[in-house]
């Protein structure tokens, strides 16, 4: 059953972060050339499995207790925060994330900025805001990746889940040719919220020296709960959010 | 030195996020854990209340505040 969360939650993290840095990399292909925009796709990638590389190795070298109190605890405060946001969402106190708006407002500014020349003819804006949408967004994709990986023993697994969803998106993104708008990135990106605290939750607090009841079985306890208290979070703010302010 | 404290807040921003809150919250529920569990009480059930209680709180202040 781990493994599956511990796949789940390494392909939804990493396709919903690859369909926002698939937008910023078309908009700057598209307008300023997909040779600068491609060397800023390659060095990202290089620089996120050189970060991989370099700390997946090293945490496991960890003691397990150790490991899962520390990144258990970081794991649960970055998956609060991944919760907390698409709850708001949901509710509508936040605006959804806009593919295709923020597609336009990434056109505007590649057609806008100077052509900023850089060594062998690359355009050092287009590598720049190529390496940083890349580099960024699959930072937090690096993160989950490796302490869900390391926590399970099972970094591989968590690294293929991930490439799964690279080349899927990959392969949408270049067959549609624009900004991957109608994937449900708010539902997703609460899916992979929910995981990373229930996870987080779990592994923390045995790190901590707690004794779940029922071993790994309680994992799904606290799936549930989590689920729960935030499908009632969503269904609460909803109604408040209906109701007037100056009627309450 | 600007680059350490570039790295510093981009830390800040990835890990706690909007509501540093959140965080105290897990960091100090996390100690009363491990201060209990070591000394035999079963507590399996405190995190999972401190963050039910931390999120919803956290919420019902991003909500007030978008509300002004």
């Amino acid at each position: 059953m781990r493994a599956v969360f511990l796949f789940l939650a390494a392909f939804l993290a990493c396709s919903v972060e690859m369909v926002e840095a698939l937008t910023i990399v078309l908009a700057v292909g598209v307008t300023r050339g997909w040779r600068s925009a491609m060397a800023g796709v390659g060095a990202a990638t290089l620089a996120l499995a050189a970060l991989v590389a370099a700390l997946g190795p090293a945490l496991t070298h960890i003691p397990i207790n150790a490991l899962r109190l520390v990144v258990g605890a970081l794991l649960l405060v970055f998956g609060l925060q991944w919760l907390r946001k698409a709850i708001l969402r949901a509710s509508g106190y936040k605006a959804l994330h806009d593919e295709d708006a923020i597609y336009r407002k990434e056109l505007d500014r590649a057609r806008q900025a100077a052509g900023a020349g850089g060594p062998a003819g690359i355009d050092g804006y287009a590598f720049t805001v190529a390496f940083k949408g890349v580099f960024l967004e699959g930072t937090e994709v690096a993160f989950i990746v490796l302490t869900f990986g390391a926590n399970q023993h099972n970094l591989p697994l968590a690294a293929v889940a991930a490439a799964a969803a690279l080349v899927i998106v990959g392969i949408v993104g270049v067959a549609v040719h624009a900004p991957l708008s109608r994937v449900p990135e708010n539902t997703m990106k609460y899916a992979v919220g929910v995981m990373l605290t229930t996870f987080g939750t779990f592994w923390s607090a045995e790190g901590a020296g707690v004794h779940w009841p029922g071993s790994d079985a309680s994992i799904l306890g606290v799936l549930v709960f989590t689920l729960a208290v935030s499908s009632a979070l969503v269904a609460a703010l909803r109604q408040r959010r209906a109701v007037p302010v100056a009627a309450r | 030195m600007r680059a350490l404290s570039a790295l510093g807040r981009f830390l800040y921003e990835f890990v706690v996020g909007d509501d540093w809150t959140i965080a105290a919250g897990v960091v100090v529920a996390l100690a009363i854990t491990y201060g209990l569990a070591h000394s035999g009480v079963t507590v399996w059930w405190l995190l999972p209340l401190v963050v039910a209680g931390g999120l919803s709180a956290s919420l019902v202040r991003a909500t007030r505040r978008s509300e002004r």
